[in-house]
């Protein structure tokens, strides 16, 4: 030949404006036709601030901050805000606090966990399932609405305790969403997990080694679904999860379809956490007086707790003062995000976009 | 009530008036154009109606409940809306090619049209190449898309363009060949002679109870010609957005968008057309028969979109080639056996 054919890589910004970016996240992506070469995220589109707002407000105006930092779940946000706290000055929570709170943080979970179920799919081409375990999801939102007047932002976890106790009708209607909710998970599995395409999309993609998972830090489900066997709850008990009994679903292959099996399957233990919880719901306070102008003892302390995509770490420093001295927090798609760029070198966008809901990641974790 | 005795009246009371034959030909086809042409507009408008109705049904949710009965009058006022918006042309497109890009479509759309029987008599025009033209012509649709996603200048329509050349390129292969089965039990390619072929026996002559493995094929590869999940990779909007059409805005998306819905239409017409018997059915006329069962399959058409994740681009092409192109093989050789064994 002769001329020589010749191809060119393409820069490609995909995002921030873009549907599956979950957020506001900008990459930039180097392709060969369909192909990635390179793909460098650009982050910090969703910045709050928040860290930095927390140093000028007391510790009481500190929690509603913290449920926007990942407001999938707030709930899990102001318990491992109130943790560290609780930490620093020794508070004890009375007991139908502690219950309370794992109620409310696993049903968290499950909806977090929903919106992931439904998400993921989605990002995939099927666009139904979103809309089912949003159905789902709806009821947890009632639960949440009755309990603390709120939605999405709860503010309901406080500093030795929680703010309100539950309404009556809350455990019967809790009760009922968990009887009917392992027959829906039955109904998410039919439509996805034996679907020929949705296996052919998932198998085998976006490989996540246990060595990788060590190497970026990889916690929660994404780490579990490598095989990595570490979860807060079980690890490193905090509050009382050392006395109920749920196992940890494991994967094998870490690829985006254990993932998502992985999620499926927590989202089943959160209901039989819940339901254990349900049942030996002890009577009594729901939290300790803790005086509005809330002084820890000085000094600094790291507090993280299982959130439902990965550790959740809160490191706080007091000065003694009605005002935190230092807030950083961390969520786990932080590490998550980081990793992306190392899986996805050399599959094709779509491939990109199937990982990228895999992991579960969100921006306002990151972004803070 | 057949509606061909109709069209023959109006064309006896245009010779009875005092026009020519070829006067009253001439008047009569336009007539006729004029009627399929409109009939589609109504029908993709009412397609779009069902579709979002279908979908909200699938996903537990009402759709458009606003506008006339049910939502009913949704797309006509879509269309009002998108009549008013800004017709936008980047100003890096190519604008040429931009703007013939949506007309290419559309009309390649329609033109199918020509040889599809709607009933008994009811055809615009019964070419002998009936079937080989409707391949040809809906093949054409691929080049308006090609067409919009260079013409745009824009990244992701320039990858959808990409793949929706790709995707046509693997799937009109086992789609042709799934049809070509037909077409050598029928020996002809007429739409009329197809038809003709399956009435009778109650409904055992359909193509369908012989071949349902050709019928399974020509779904699957209809499904990708009509760009629909899974295999909508083109505008696949989680990937690319939007795709090809990213960057029309207005009447230009709505012609997009309307020859997507009347494309879809086509394929089911054919399948009817070719494998479900055509307007063959008793009782009611003919073109009920028809109508009805080309939404039928419109309506499983819906049904993979709102249950199906979506393919990747290889394993879209892998499945073409490893799979459909051999089964289509193995289709043709077993009516091949079929039709000697029937002699």
């Amino acid at each position: 030949m002769a001329e020589e054919l010749r191809t060119e890589d393409m820069t490609m910004n995909m995002g921030p404006q873009h549907p599956s970016t979950h957020g506001v996240c900008r990459l930039v992506l180097t392709l060969d036709g369909e192909v990635i070469k390179d793909c460098q995220p650009v982050i910090g589109f969703l910045h709050r601030s928040i860290e930095k707002m927390c140093e000028n407000r007391t510790y009481a105006q500190c929690i509603p901050l913290m449920d926007r930092f990942e407001y999938c779940t707030s709930m899990s946000c102001n318990w491992a805000f109130c943790l560290a706290a609780e930490k620093l000055s020794d508070i004890k929570v009375p007991e139908r606090g502690e219950y309370l709170r794992v109620i409310m943080g696993e049903l968290n979970r499950i909806a977090s966990h929903l919106i992931f179920v439904g998400v993921t799919p989605m990002d995939c081409g099927a666009l139904t399932p979103f809309l089912y375990t949003f159905r789902e999801r709806e009821r947890i939102m009632d639960l949440f609405e009755m309990t603390c007047g709120q939605r999405l932002t709860y503010n309901y976890i406080r500093i030795g305790g929680v703010a309100k106790d539950i309404p009556p009708e809350f455990i019967p209607k809790c009760r009922e969403f968990l009887d009917i909710f392992e027959e829906k998970i039955r109904d998410y599995e039919k439509l996805l997990v034996d679907n020929p395409i949705w296996i052919a999309r998932n198998k085998g993609v976006g490989i996540i080694t246990p060595q990788l998972v060590y190497d970026y830090c990889i916690s929660g489900p994404s780490a579990r679904a490598s095989g990595v066997n570490f979860d807060i709850r079980k690890n490193d008990p905090y509050s009382i999860y050392d006395r109920f009994d749920f196992d940890i679903p494991l994967g094998t292959g870490g690829d985006c379809y254990d993932r998502f099996n992985v999620r499926v399957n927590e989202m089943r233990q959160s209901a039989r956490i819940v339901a254990q919880a349900l049942d030996h719901l002890p009577d009594g306070e729901i939290r300790v007086k803790v005086p509005l102008k809330f002084k820890p003892n000085p000094g600094e302390v790291y507090s993280r707790r299982e959130n439902s995509r990965g550790e959740m770490g809160v490191y706080l420093v007091s000065d003694g003062s009605t005002k935190p001295f230092r807030i950083r927090a961390r969520g786990g798609s932080f590490s998550h995000l980081q990793a992306v760029p190392h899986i996805v070198k050399g599959l094709k966008i779509a491939d990109l976009v199937a990982i990228f809901a895999s992991m579960d990641i969100i921006m306002p974790e990151i972004d803070r | 009530m057949e509606l061909a005795p109709i069209f023959a009246w109006i064309y006896d009371l245009l010779i009875s008036l005092g026009l020519s034959v070829a006067l009253a030909d001439l008047v009569s086809q336009i007539g006729l154009a004029v009627f399929v042409f409109s009939l589609l507009c109504v029908l993709a408008l009412f397609l779009v109606w069902w579709e979002r109705k279908i979908s909200a049904h699938i996903q537990q949710r009402f759709g458009p409940m606003m506008t006339g009965w049910h939502g009913v009058f949704q797309t006509v006022m879509d269309a009002l809306k998108l009549l008013q918006k800004e017709d936008i042309t980047p100003t890096v497109a190519d604008r040429g090619v931009f703007f013939w890009a949506p007309v290419i479509v559309f009309t390649c759309a329609f033109a199918a049209y020509i040889v599809i029987p709607f009933g008994k008599g009811l055809i615009v025009s019964d070419l002998n190449i009936g079937i080989l033209y409707i391949i040809a012509i809906t093949t054409f649709t691929i080049i308006g898309l090609m067409m919009a996603g260079w013409g745009s200048n824009n990244k992701y329509a320039l990858l959808g363009g990409m793949r929706s050349a790709a995707q046509v390129v693997s799937y009109e292969v086992p789609l042709v060949l799934s049809i070509m089965g037909v077409v050598m039990v029928t020996g002809s390619m007429s739409m009329n002679d197809i038809v003709a072929a399956q009435s009778g026996w109650a409904g055992f002559r359909w193509n369908i109870i012989f071949q349902p493995l050709g019928f399974v094929i020509y779904i699957i590869a209809a499904t990708a010609e009509a760009n629909r999940t899974p295999f909508d990779l083109p505008e696949a909007e989680q990937e690319l957005v939007a795709g090809f059409n990213i960057e029309y805005s207005g009447m230009k998306f709505a012609m997009f968008f309307l020859a997507e819905f009347v494309n879809m239409f086509t394929v089911s017409a054919i399948a009817t057309t070719v494998f479900l018997g055509g307007w063959n059915g008793p009782l009611l006329p003919s073109w009920m028969w028809f109508l009805g069962k080309t939404l039928a399959m419109v309506f499983v058409l819906m049904w993979f979109r709102w249950t199906f994740p979506r393919l990747r681009v290889d394993q879209l092409m892998e499945f073409a080639w490893k799979v459909l192109l051999p089964l289509a093989f193995v289709n043709i050789i077993y009516v091949g056996v079929l039709a000697l064994w029937l002699k």
